[in-house]
């Protein structure tokens, strides 16, 4: 019963987002306010009748309600509670549930902000934002409708795919699509602002948070599945350049360049036009991701779907949007009035250079995960583009832009002088290259690319950090006075300095894995296995029945130079429903470094396969993250954005949803 | 500056970044890109040892071998041919006898090839779909059988 009742309210809440496109739209045109009130009153139904919709397929999920295809395909009794609850979007059906949650869940929190935003442009966003939901909910309604029921009812369920029973799905889908989706809104803002043919400072105003807020969010989303493939999949990598983590790294080099622009358009009133198209394009790389991770197009745990009537219907959702909206745009942009051009040396010009270096470095990710498919199509012929291309065009592209981070922080608006930039990165400048100098003093011998890519870190961090020192502290300045004029400083200069300094620990940790070791023996108990300075002696191996599977679990202790530093745990699973084995890594974290053994198969003379790694200051590519995300949560709380341009007395909600 | 050269300043950078990136992407494409190719494959366009390829089809019954020290050998078929393949590492969890399997290496002689990666499918039924296009081509693919009651 609660089941179809969910049915019914989908198919209510289409009908809802029907009149959210129309009216508003209609209204805004006719400018007669009444019609376009609509637009938030039906924002807020249409989140009402979603969300009742993803409640009645948890509750299915909880009750472990087998007659529902979707729970008996994708659950099982014996699964405890947390995959249950976490299992609803891990598969497709419930997964696209979960996109166009999030999606009428970002068109409420619009809608709730009225009085913060202008009218017409609220009632033309969230027309704009109705359309993509009307789109997504036809998509659910007509190829991938979680509420089919099956009769007769099985007794059991099918599980959940063994690889996904981990915490990292109660996390990683929902922070990734509150990033994908959060851009809807920036796209919406644009598309309202072409049809109205209006933009200015305060649509920058307005659109800066929602997309400092998604891209916030993206950023952690993006680190917890690299985090979680790191230690799921047993194979010690964080990042595969695998087309499934382009498909999200695009929308995040296209919404960092997205972030920086708008900030020009707002102080400056520039890179107008630039900024609308860099909005769509965003917007237009998470719908396709969404394209190629749930289309089957790709192979990989992501794809759920591999039914070809699905990936075709998310096609033609990916040329509507994508046509429709650059049509909008080549029809409407020639008619906004162009900002002013500014000098070259100067922070505006800065942020021009890391747009360019962004925009460019995202269409070389773009050409190396699109290339493949389009080959395949046009010539039949399989190729793949893996880390050797990527990191051959990548590079290059990112590291000069990363050189320049600290330099653009520093310049000044309007006209920036580059000598007198660099005189104040000075001490910055001699405390990076002596690190980099004393670090390859100390492993000469080694692998190069580790001290000069720490040497970039440190310059990184400390670049970011020397902006809040230089304002709020000179020679002679008691350390207090420094410190509460530090405290006074606009929150989004602290948010910027975190999330660079952020880049660069990521920047620290990525240069490290150079120094990682790795071992590969079989070993009976008692036997050693070395990997550098680290060592593992084989202890026993447990034999363990669960409720939902069986494993035998390696345990491992685990030297450094010699001195026992503790034991880890490697485990083979065969989950017993779907008879499919899996790998535990084993991880033992000393400091921000991490003793990382998987298991292979146990032969039939008791000996196993171990694979042994040693990864110095790995933790610091996540760290570097959640950073960069807290820098961005930090910016959000600004002032400016608290108390909003229009002056009227309510604090303006906007900001302050996207930054929970 | 007049306003005529910082626009043309800013064409310029725009130009020059662009016009790396292309170079390097053209250049990466003819180094580091790796072609699928099945046994059969290899025999039919004679692939120069040498090369660095992929490698898919099915793990021949009774073929996987375990030597000392995690050193594996097991043949990788098709219909029509059948490509020794050495490996030294952890097998994948899905790695089976009679399943399909994605070897990335190099191809040392017609018949041998050195792997350094080896992917298998990722749940119990779903075939590596380039593995599964080269079987159909040949005609020897039977559907997905035990996948039929589970669209997952």
């Amino acid at each position: 019963m609660v089941v179809e009742a969910g049915h019914f309210a989908l198919a209510l809440a289409l009908g809802l987002s029907l009149i959210q496109f129309v009216v508003p739209l209609w209204g805004a045109r006719a400018n007669d306010p009444v019609l376009m009130t609509v637009a938030p009153a039906g924002a807020l139904a249409v989140f009402a009748c979603i969300a009742f919709a993803f409640l009645a397929l948890t509750f299915a999920y909880l009750n472990s309600d087998f007659s529902v295809l979707n729970v008996y395909q994708n659950s099982h009794s014996a699964k405890p509670l947390i995959y249950k609850i976490s299992g609803v979007w891990g598969n497709h059906e419930g997964s696209m549930l979960l996109w166009v949650l999030i999606l009428a869940l970002f068109g409420a929190v619009v809608a709730a902000s009225r009085n913060s935003i202008p009218m017409r442009l609220q009632a033309n966003t969230l027309a704009v934002q109705a359309a993509v939901t009307i789109a997504f909910l036809l998509f659910i309604l007509t190829t991938s409708n979680p509420f089919t029921r099956v009769i007769p009812a099985p007794v059991e369920g099918q599980d959940l795919n063994p690889l996904l029973q981990d915490l990292g799905l109660a996390i990683h889908p929902p922070l990734l699509y509150i990033g994908y989706v959060g851009f809807s809104i920036s796209f919406a803002f644009a598309c309202a602002a072409l049809i109205d043919g209006r933009i200015d400072a305060v649509w920058a105003r307005i659109v800066r948070p929602w997309t400092l807020g998604a891209w916030a969010f993206l950023t952690l989303g993006i680190a917890m599945g690299s985090y979680w493939a790191y230690y799921e999949l047993g194979w010690g990598g964080w990042w595969f350049w695998d087309p499934v983590e382009n498909a999200s790294l695009m929308p995040w080099l296209a919404g960092t360049a997205l972030v920086h622009s708008t900030v020009v358009m707002e102080k400056r009133d520039a890179l107008k036009v630039w900024t609308i198209l860099l909005a769509i394009l965003t917007f237009s790389l998470s719908l396709l991701g969404t394209f190629l991770v749930r289309s089957g197009v790709l192979t990989s745990v992501h794809s759920f779907a591999v039914d070809p009537e699905r990936g075709t219907f998310i096609l033609g959702i990916l040329i509507l949007f994508i046509g429709g909206s650059l049509a909008l745009f080549a029809w409407r942009a020639p008619m906004l009035k162009q900002g002013g051009l500014f000098a070259p040396v100067s922070r505006e010009g800065a942020l021009v250079v890391n747009n360019l270096f962004l925009a460019t470095a995202c269409a070389t990710v773009f050409i190396g995960t699109l290339y493949p498919l389009a080959l395949e199509v046009l010539a039949g012929e399989k190729i793949s583009v893996g880390a050797p291309f990527f990191n051959f065009t990548f590079l290059p592209l990112i590291v000069p832009l990363l050189l320049l981070i600290p330099l653009g922080q520093t310049l000044a608006w309007k006209r920036g002088n580059f000598l007198g930039t660099a005189q104040r990165l000075f001490a910055v400048f001699g405390i990076s290259l002596l690190a980099t100098m004393v670090l390859f003093a100390f492993t000469y011998g080694g692998p190069v690319a580790a001290p000069l890519g720490i040497g970039l870190g440190v310059y990184l961090v400390l670049g970011s950090l020397n902006e809040i020192v230089t304002r709020s502290w000179s020679m002679g300045t008691p350390l207090p006075v420094a410190w509460r004029k530090a405290r006074g400083l606009p929150r989004s200069a602290w948010g910027t300095s975190i999330a660079h300094a952020g880049v660069g620990l990521t920047v620290i940790g990525i240069a490290a894995t150079a120094w990682g070791v790795e071992a590969l023996g079989t070993l009976k108990i008692g036997e050693r296995l070395k990997g550098g300075d680290y060592e593992v002696r084989l202890e026993r191996i447990i034999p363990r029945v669960e409720a939902n599977y069986r494993e035998d679990a390696a345990v491992l202790t685990v030297f450094s130079s010699g001195r026992e530093i503790g034991t880890l745990e490697t485990m083979k699973r065969l989950y017993v429903t779907r008879g499919m084995p899996t790998t535990e890594a084993g991880i033992l974290t000393t400091g921000l470094g991490q003793v990382y053994a998987s298991l292979g198969e146990v032969q039939a003379d008791g000996s196993v396969g171990i694979r042994l790694y040693h990864k110095p200051l790995v933790l610091l590519i996540w760290i570097g993250a959640l950073v960069m995300a807290a820098g961005g949560a930090l910016s959000l709380t600004d002032r400016r954005l608290r108390i909003g341009a229009p002056a009227r007395a309510k604090v303006a909600p906007p900001s302050a949803v996207p930054a929970e | 500056m007049t306003r005529k050269q910082r626009r043309l300043t800013l064409i310029a950078a725009a130009g020059c970044v662009l016009a790396i990136a292309l170079g390097l992407v053209l250049y990466a494409m003819n180094d580091t890109i790796v072609f699928f190719n099945s046994p059969a494959d290899i025999q039919a366009k004679s692939v120069q040892p040498g090369t660095r390829i992929r490698l898919g089809g099915l793990v021949k019954e009774g073929s996987v071998q375990r030597g000392a020290d995690q050193q594996i050998t097991f043949e990788v078929m098709d219909a029509q041919a059948a490509i020794r393949v050495n490996y030294k590492g952890l097998l994948p969890d899905l790695f089976r006898e009679g399943q399909g399997v994605i070897a990335e290496g190099v191809l040392e002689s017609p018949t041998a090839f050195r792997a350094d990666s080896v992917l298998a499918k990722h749940d119990e039924n779903y075939m590596p779909r380039e593995v599964a296009d080269a079987l159909k081509k040949q005609g020897h693919w039977q559907g997905e059988a035990n996948a039929a009651p589970k669209t997952q």
